[in-house]
């Protein structure tokens, strides 16, 4: 435990909550790596710690996941089925969380998709038969073309999943969006990483989980999170700090019980999510001296069952700029899918029965998707 | 032995069956099995666990039990409301037999 980043009790105002142990004390104040020119803004350089951390299995030899999944039968990952279609739209948020493993942030506005590529994106999804079209960010929402998109994924009779951060609900333009995307069927995702107010503050700036409170009854009185199929409301939580995520069967009941009593909010489902060792989370594993204990963690948690389920198994993830990658955390390290030739693959030059046959790219950064219940868009994959 | 209480013996705990693997089975199983998922919640059980720490100043459960208690979705608020608890048992403990002093200076005194 780092007692250094602990302030003193006296130090928050009233009302107002010291953070925990081990999260930094002015969580408002974090920016994007890319804003402050941080060599861990470039993914080669975050390949490149986490290559050459020393991390042994428990049988003392070098860990690597391609040997974890090896030992299960697996020379490589394969494709099984491609049912998620994820986009993202770019790396604008209105928030900047600690943890975020995109970098995004307001300052990011350069770092969005074109029309030309939302085309080639949607040519691309009539090459398919995936069920879901899953938009994410930065805040997919900030995209001039984000309801257009929608309209047009919803006329091909694809689900979507709209990744919210829920603050930018409260944002002046986007008070009817609520509705809109009830009327639309959207199913919601939205990030909260617990029902109280520390922890939640802690990972994502002081004042968010009030926030989020607000923006959940919003989408409570459109109709959200009422168990009708077609208003989906899930949450998902990831840890605030350097442990895994719990399981999110045994949490759900606790989660309903108290969002319920404390705030009047009512959801379908909760997703737990691992946080992924990549760019600023990355950066706050380093910063608090958790890195190394982390990845033993996250490889000594290794679940083999979670192996059917990976989700780069059933899922292509598009970047902004158009190329095509195995899952989000891959594309934020830049390990994009490759072409025939060995080239990064493009979205306009893509390929269902090639790409359905591909190798999927790992590194160590997988190991968090394998950890204890697994890890996924969906949620757990285990237990 | 140079110091007392180092934090790699927690990783070390299985290797106590060396000495007898009957019972360090036996004793793992049965730890195994009080934790899982019953009519309390692994949070619930979490936070017991913690207390208890707490309570016998175990160093190694502490730790174990912090970590325990943040995966099961417990919060900086509830673990320490959790070592509050053990904390006041633990006092009420020695005060109750405070008791047993009053009785004897009442008995004894004039």
């Amino acid at each position: 435990m780092r007692t250094d980043a602990i302030p003193p009790a006296n130090a928050a105002g009233p009302g107002m909550s010291p953070a925990p142990p081990g999260i930094l004390p002015e969580p408002g104040k974090v920016t994007t790596l890319r804003s402050r020119r941080s060599p861990l803004a470039q993914p080669a350089e975050q390949r490149r710690i986490l290559a050459d951390l020393r991390l042994q299995t428990a049988v003392g030899e070098e860990a690597s996941f391609e040997a974890a999944i090896a030992a299960h039968g697996h020379a490589c990952l394969r494709p099984t089925r491609l049912e998620y279609y994820q986009i993202n739209l770019g790396q604008l948020c209105n928030m900047t969380c600690r943890h975020c493993h995109v970098d995004a942030g307001p300052d990011r506005a350069e770092q969005m998709m074109s029309d030309e590529v939302i085309e080639d994106c949607l040519r691309a999804l009539d090459l398919t038969d995936a069920h879901t079209v899953d938009l994410t960010g930065g805040a997919p929402e900030l995209h001039p073309r984000f309801r257009d998109l929608i309209q047009q994924v919803r006329e091909r009779g694809r689900h979507v999943v709209d990744r919210c951060n829920l603050t930018i609900l409260l944002i002046p333009g986007f008070h009817d969006l609520p509705r809109w995307l009830a009327d639309h069927e959207v199913e919601i995702v939205c990030s909260l990483p617990h029902y109280r107010q520390r922890n939640t503050d802690a990972q994502r700036g002081r004042g968010t989980f009030k926030k989020s409170i607000a923006a959940l009854r919003r989408l409570n009185a459109a109709g959200y999170g009422q168990g009708d199929p077609r208003r989906r409301l899930s949450i998902m939580t990831n840890p605030s700090g350097a442990f895994l995520a719990g399981n999110q069967r045994a949490m759900e009941p606790q989660w309903h019980a108290a969002l319920a009593r404390e705030h009047g909010v009512t959801f379908d489902s909760l997703v737990a999510l691992n946080n992924i060792p990549i760019a600023r989370f990355l950066e706050w594993l380093q910063d608090s001296d958790n890195l190394q204990e982390y990845m033993t963690k996250l490889i000594s948690s290794f679940n083999p069952q979670t192996i059917d389920g990976l989700m780069c198994r059933k899922t292509i993830s598009i970047s902004w700029r158009g190329l095509v990658y195995d899952c989000d955390f891959n594309q934020m390290l830049h390990i994009p899918c490759r072409d025939a030739e060995g080239r990064p693959l493009a979205v306009r030059d893509f390929e269902a029965e090639l790409f359905g046959r591909r190798p999927i790219r790992t590194a160590r950064h997988c190991f968090g998707c394998t950890a204890g219940s697994g890890s996924s868009c969906g949620g757990a994959l285990a237990g | 032995m140079s110091t007392y209480y180092q934090s790699e013996h927690l990783k070390q705990f299985t290797q106590i069956a060396e000495g007898n693997r009957e019972l360090a089975d036996k004793f793992f199983d049965y730890y195994n099995s009080v934790f899982r998922e019953g009519s309390l919640s692994g949070r619930e059980k979490a936070l017991i666990a913690l207390a208890v720490a707490h309570a016998v100043q175990c160093p190694y459960c502490i730790d174990a039990f912090s970590q325990g208690c943040l995966e099961q979705g417990a919060d900086l608020d509830q673990m320490t409301e959790a070592v509050h608890v053990a904390c006041a048992i633990r006092g009420g403990a020695s005060l109750v037999h405070g008791i047993q002093m009053l009785e004897h200076v009442k008995k004894t005194g004039m």
